[in-house]
């Protein structure tokens, strides 16, 4: 099989949906003959066209807007958000506009639009270029989030994501962008709300997107060394979410954390753990942990960073926590 | 049931430079417009009129509940502006909407079913006054988001643009919207790429209480326009025949591919921000009934005295009284909104 990295498959799902559907353009700062700051849109320019890769004024709030617009008249846009904390500016467009336009219209009106943005600790770019805000998103009905981990999930999600009727966040962690991994030619659509599992184990559940995936699995890893045996689940989706294949996960391993890099409080794992209390309480031999950043904003030193970012360290804490809880309580 | 489509007839090319008439401007003070294309002006004017007092008494009915914000004293601008264009163009509206979507062709009574929570609206009452959306007759929404109806014709302009269509998006705005960054984004964004689109702002005088001389030492919204490169044109919103010249105007630049335009119609807000408005906190009584001398469809009857028989107007309100009669009764006669279609339509 191919191995390509994340960005290369952002850059190849992009490419894709522009030759097969001519109602996609993209938008965005510095998507044109710059390429995009991270090359997600290199030579886009000149192999689609200015007219279909356009160029945007700093201004999130009418790059969103006009996206939502121009999606109501059937284009399919995706714009970029050049980092996740910028969606702050422009999230008028995307929760009041964006993802209601379908239901307040009584269906008359749909917004089919993806907006491709990144974010992200560990590159030290400070408090108001590190975010991880997906959850944000949940909150609001009308609106997918999606957040891959691997380059074939990129493409595969991507794939169908453009295609939907409704409007799709889609989340890279700019960390993953160079990774690699196999793709298959071609990539087939992955349904959005289905779930993977990316490692087998017996002891503790840890479920996770993007990035935090690639820790729970580092992990993990660590962790058998120690007789501690970890099943690790990808949901690729928050909205929807595959809560079913983590309690089928439960059936066997009675344990679950759940990581993710945003903060804890008031995150997408506080989500899956109320959902899987109310639908899998008898399945849980101990209480359902959270492995999220602390409550802080993301500060630039590196030691500081470290002292509250959810990484491998702290799943691997929650881990061992979930097992000394079981034991309490057996 | 109404006929939308008999509430205005598009006018498939903006007639004003072909017809010269008497006057140094513009094909005179009637711009050349024919007597159909007049007695239809008139007729979306006092529709509108005539809507919004029903409504208003429908409120105090109970059949319409929730904020409903009336048009009256501003008919002339949606009336003026529609009649400038092609029934494939298509307008974005604001809260106080209702006159933009009759003017558009939007049919009265899904209207008012729709403005009463009925399962006959255009939306099926998830829209409401506020949310009112006719594909069909190219309404494609208002946004209550103070200045979202730009986002809106802005992207659907874009649209226009990538698909290489002559078609055109208006954006119905506030003096409110004036302050929201948004429109300064979306002025920009039209300008740059040229886009097919008009911004109309409808000067009311008030933002909800708020005096527009509070909001901006410059008295002249349109001249904003100076600072996007693009033309801005300050006409009477009181006037339908300058709002008229003015959007005919602007909508061929736009068709032409020449960018945005944007128009700034001066009126008068004449009731308050929305029904139940605590008006006596912000404005005095006088002030109100000063303003309301200037009636917008009296101005119509005084330009038109010369040129239209007062019975053919006669005919026409009468016509539009029955239709709003029947467009009140199949609103009242149409079921609720069915609960189970409130799951439906999100994701």
């Amino acid at each position: 099989m191919r191995e390509i990295s994340f960005i290369e498959a952002v850059r190849e799902a992009q490419a894709e949906a522009l030759i097969s559907d001519d109602r996609v353009f993209i938008m965005g700062q510095e998507i044109g003959s710059y390429g995009g700051v991270f090359r997600a849109t290199q030579d886009f320019v000149r192999r689609f066209g200015e007219h279909r890769v356009r160029d945007m004024p700093i201004a999130e709030q009418s790059m969103l807007g006009a996206g939502v617009g121009a999606a109501v008249m059937g284009m399919r846009p995706i714009v970029e958000v050049m980092f996740m904390d910028f969606v702050a500016c422009g999230m008028d467009a995307i929760v009041n506009h964006a993802a209601k336009m379908r239901y307040m219209s009584g269906d008359q009106l749909r917004a089919p639009m993806v907006i491709r943005t990144q974010g992200g600790s560990g590159t030290h770019h400070g408090s108001q270029h590190s975010q991880t805000l997906e959850s944000w998103f949940l909150h609001v009905p009308g609106l997918a989030v999606v957040v891959p981990s691997v380059p074939q999930d990129v493409k595969g999600l991507f794939k169908t994501s453009v295609e939907l009727e409704h409007p799709v966040l889609f989340v890279e962690h700019r960390a993953l962008y160079r990774t690699t991994g196999p793709v298959t030619d071609p990539v087939a659509p992955i349904p959005l709300g289905q779930g993977v599992v990316r490692r087998r184990g017996d002891d503790v559940t840890v479920a996770a997107v993007g990035k935090s995936v690639h820790q729970a699995l580092a992990a993990a890893l660590e962790m058998e060394e120690e007789g501690i045996s970890v099943e690790v689940i990808d949901l690729r989706t928050l909205v929807p979410m595959d809560v079913e294949l983590v309690l089928e996960s439960l059936s066997h391993t009675h344990r679950l954390v759940v990581a993710h890099e945003a903060v804890e409080r008031g995150g997408w794992a506080g989500e899956l753990v109320s959902r899987v209390v109310a639908e899998g309480f008898d399945e849980l031999d101990a209480p359902p942990l959270r492995a999220g950043s602390k409550a802080t904003p993301i500060p630039f030193a590196r030691e500081l960073e470290a002292a509250m970012i959810s990484d491998e360290r702290l799943i691997a804490r929650r881990v061992r926590e979930s097992l000394d809880l079981a034991e309490h309580s057996a | 049931m109404t006929e939308g489509a008999g509430l205005i007839s598009p006018v498939t090319s903006p007639p004003v430079h072909d017809r010269g008439g008497g006057s140094p401007e513009r094909g005179g003070e009637l711009h050349g417009l024919n007597d159909a294309q007049l007695l239809d002006i008139f007729k979306t004017m006092y529709t509108i009129r005539r809507f919004e007092v029903t409504m208003e008494r429908s409120h105090q009915a109970g059949d319409l509940y929730g904020p409903f914000h009336s048009s009256m004293g501003q008919e002339a601008i949606p009336a003026g502006v529609c009649a400038a264009l092609r029934a494939d163009d298509v307008v974005a509206s604001t809260h106080r909407g209702h006159g933009h979507a009759i003017a558009k062709g939007a049919e009265l009574g899904p209207v008012c079913a729709e403005l009463w929570g009925k399962a006959t609206g255009y939306c099926g009452g998830k829209g409401g006054s506020m949310h009112i959306v006719s594909t069909e007759h190219g309404f494609i929404g208002q946004s209550p988001i103070i200045g979202g109806s730009g986002l809106l014709a802005t992207g659907a302009a874009l649209s226009f643009d990538l698909k290489g269509d002559s078609r055109v998006a208006v954006a119905f705005l506030g003096d409110g919207a004036v302050g929201q960054g948004v429109f300064h984004e979306t002025l920009n964004l039209a300008a740059i790429w040229r886009l097919p689109a008009v911004f109309v702002v409808e000067n009311n005088g008030y933002a909800h209480s708020f005096r527009a001389d509070q909001m901006q030492l410059n008295p002249d919204i349109a001249s904003r326009a100076d600072g996007y490169g693009i033309p801005g044109v300050v006409v009477d919103g009181i006037d339908v025949f300058s709002v008229y010249g003015a959007a005919a105007a602007a909508v061929e630049r736009a068709r032409a591919g020449d960018g945005p335009t944007l128009i700034e119609a001066k009126c008068y807000r004449w009731r308050g921000h929305n029904l139940g408005d605590a008006e006596h906190l912000y404005r005095e009584r006088s002030e109100v009934e000063e303003a309301r001398r200037s009636d917008p469809l009296h101005r119509f009857r005084q330009a038109v005295s010369g040129r239209l028989e007062p019975a053919a107007l006669a005919e026409i309100e009468a016509a539009v009284d029955r239709e709003i009669d029947d467009a009140a009764r199949f609103a009242a006669e149409s079921p609720f909104a069915d609960p189970q279609t409130a799951l439906e339509g999100s994701f």
